[in-house]
């Protein structure tokens, strides 16, 4: 579904991807993982058209991303993002802030969006948050009402930037579970993570970013308990022993 | 004191029709102000060079002009290019154009003070710029604005009484004109500070309880 052709990225003179392939299927569930500044993020940016990228190519169920074109928005109504910061809109309500799409952007029916919202809203457990502001609300709620914003969407695919990387530690829980019920819906998933026992659990498949190359990708078990490359290795065991 | 409240009394009703005016002309100007100044922000945030660049040269050069020349210059000069204006009406333009470029600048730094991960989520549920100034930036931006945009609102209400010097009898000029008539300069024009401060106060109380109000709006 999602298919990267020989990605090229630079910031400058900087070079952060050198040359990325990789392809995403339908239904999968896809985590990146990877040293900070080896170039995840701004791959994950790249899909929806955050970020341009300088050579190869990203399409999208066969529409080709270009973020310099006048039409990369409707990039954005297939494919949702969920962001570190959940960067909600603070002026408005949770329910405000997932109807705000399908409202405004897909010029939805008011009460239909409303009803989906509140259904979706539920979904991530935050029914009785629905005219709750962002800032009275806790960091995992917050990322909760991100998801249902992302959902709301109805995308064929959700980036996740490190999701729970601002989160409180007993917070982070919360988030993995409903991006675990997600997956389990098969819903195809691209998730910049920290997380490697979510990885594992959850991901069909990993790649293992190191200066801006994959360095090694497959299935999430075997990759994560076997990894091949030496760099793998090193990066997993300073993970999981960080003393 | 008796004497000047006797005086005072006597004097009110005249520098009430010059306080009139010059609410009006605060009034128009302001509009006239925010409108333009909204435009050059949207302009300069535009990220498109052939409406930034121009809209930079404006502001720096109004900005870099006193408010007075400007006014002598609308007034003065307009008429030798086929505009006829009245005194009210080049005052009026000629404040509003002056503070639009001051307020142009209050409302970009307003907007390109809002987090950068709003425009990008913004972005990622597909709101095309409009879209997201509309529902996202601007909304957020007028709580940063807010502040400054008072403190334009009552510096704009006190330049209103340089367009005296182009001969329309707004409150400083109705001042200027009874003092020179009864040479009571004491009452006069202790009414006169008097009475702008019974208009810059109310606003700047206005003003807080709105950002305060704003501020409990999450």
């Amino acid at each position: 579904m999602i298919i990267f052709d020989d990605v090229h990225k630079s910031f400058g003179l900087h070079e952060v991807l050198k040359g990325i392939n990789a392809e995403i299927a339908k239904g999968q569930v896809v985590c990146l993982i990877g040293p900070s500044g080896s170039g995840k993020s701004t791959l994950l940016r790249c899909v929806n058209g955050l970020e341009n990228y300088q050579r190869g190519r990203i399409s999208i169920d066969g529409t080709v991303v270009d973020a310099a074109s006048p039409q990369v928005h409707t990039i954005c109504t297939r494919v949702s993002m969920v962001f570190q910061r959940f960067n909600l809109f603070p002026h408005r309500t949770a329910l405000e802030n997932v109807m705000e799409g399908p409202l405004y952007v897909l010029k939805e029916n008011r009460k239909q969006v409303r009803e989906r919202a509140m259904a979706l809203l539920n979904r991530v457990g935050l029914a009785d948050k629905t005219n709750a502001y962002p800032a009275s609300l806790s960091g995992g709620q917050q990322q909760r009402v991100a998801i249902a914003r992302a959902l709301a969407m109805r995308p064929q695919a959700i980036l996740f930037d490190e999701p729970t990387s601002a989160l409180d530690p007993e917070m982070v829980g919360e988030v993995l579970q409903v991006m675990r019920a997600l997956a389990d819906e098969n819903m195809t998933m691209l998730v910049v993570t920290h997380e490697i026992q979510f990885a594992r659990e959850v991901s069909d498949s990993v790649l293992f970013l190191d200066g801006g190359r994959i360095v090694e990708q497959g299935p999430a078990k075997e990759l994560l308990r076997h990894p091949k490359h030496e760099r793998t290795k090193d990066f997993l065991h300073r993970v999981m022993h960080p003393v | 004191m008796t004497k000047f409240i006797a005086h005072a009394t006597e004097y009110l009703p005249l520098l009430l029709n010059g306080v009139w005016l010059t609410v009006m002309i605060t009034l128009f100007a302001l509009c006239l102000a925010t409108a333009l100044g909204l435009v050059w922000a949207l302009f300069r945030t535009s990220g498109i060079w052939s409406l930034a660049v121009p809209t930079r040269l404006l502001v720096d050069f109004v900005r870099g002009i006193p408010l007075l020349v400007v006014l002598f210059y609308i007034y003065f000069v307009a008429p030798d290019i086929g505009i006829n204006l009245t005194a009210l009406q080049a005052g009026t333009i000629g404040l509003g154009l002056a503070h639009s470029c001051y307020l142009g600048e209050t409302f970009r730094a307003g907007i390109e003070a809002v987090d950068t991960g709003q425009i990008e989520a913004a972005k990622s549920i597909g709101m095309k710029r409009p879209l997201m100034m509309r529902r996202v930036v601007l909304p957020q931006a007028f709580k940063i604005i807010l502040p400054p945009y008072a403190n334009n609102m009552v510096m704009l209400l006190k330049d209103s009484s340089l367009v005296s010097v182009i001969s329309v009898q707004e409150l400083t000029m109705q001042g200027k004109m009874l003092a020179s008539s009864t040479f009571d300069n004491m009452t006069v024009f202790t009414l006169v500070a008097l009475l702008y401060l019974c208009l810059t106060v109310p606003l700047n109380l206005l003003m807080r309880k709105m950002e305060i109000y704003l501020g409990a709006a999450g």
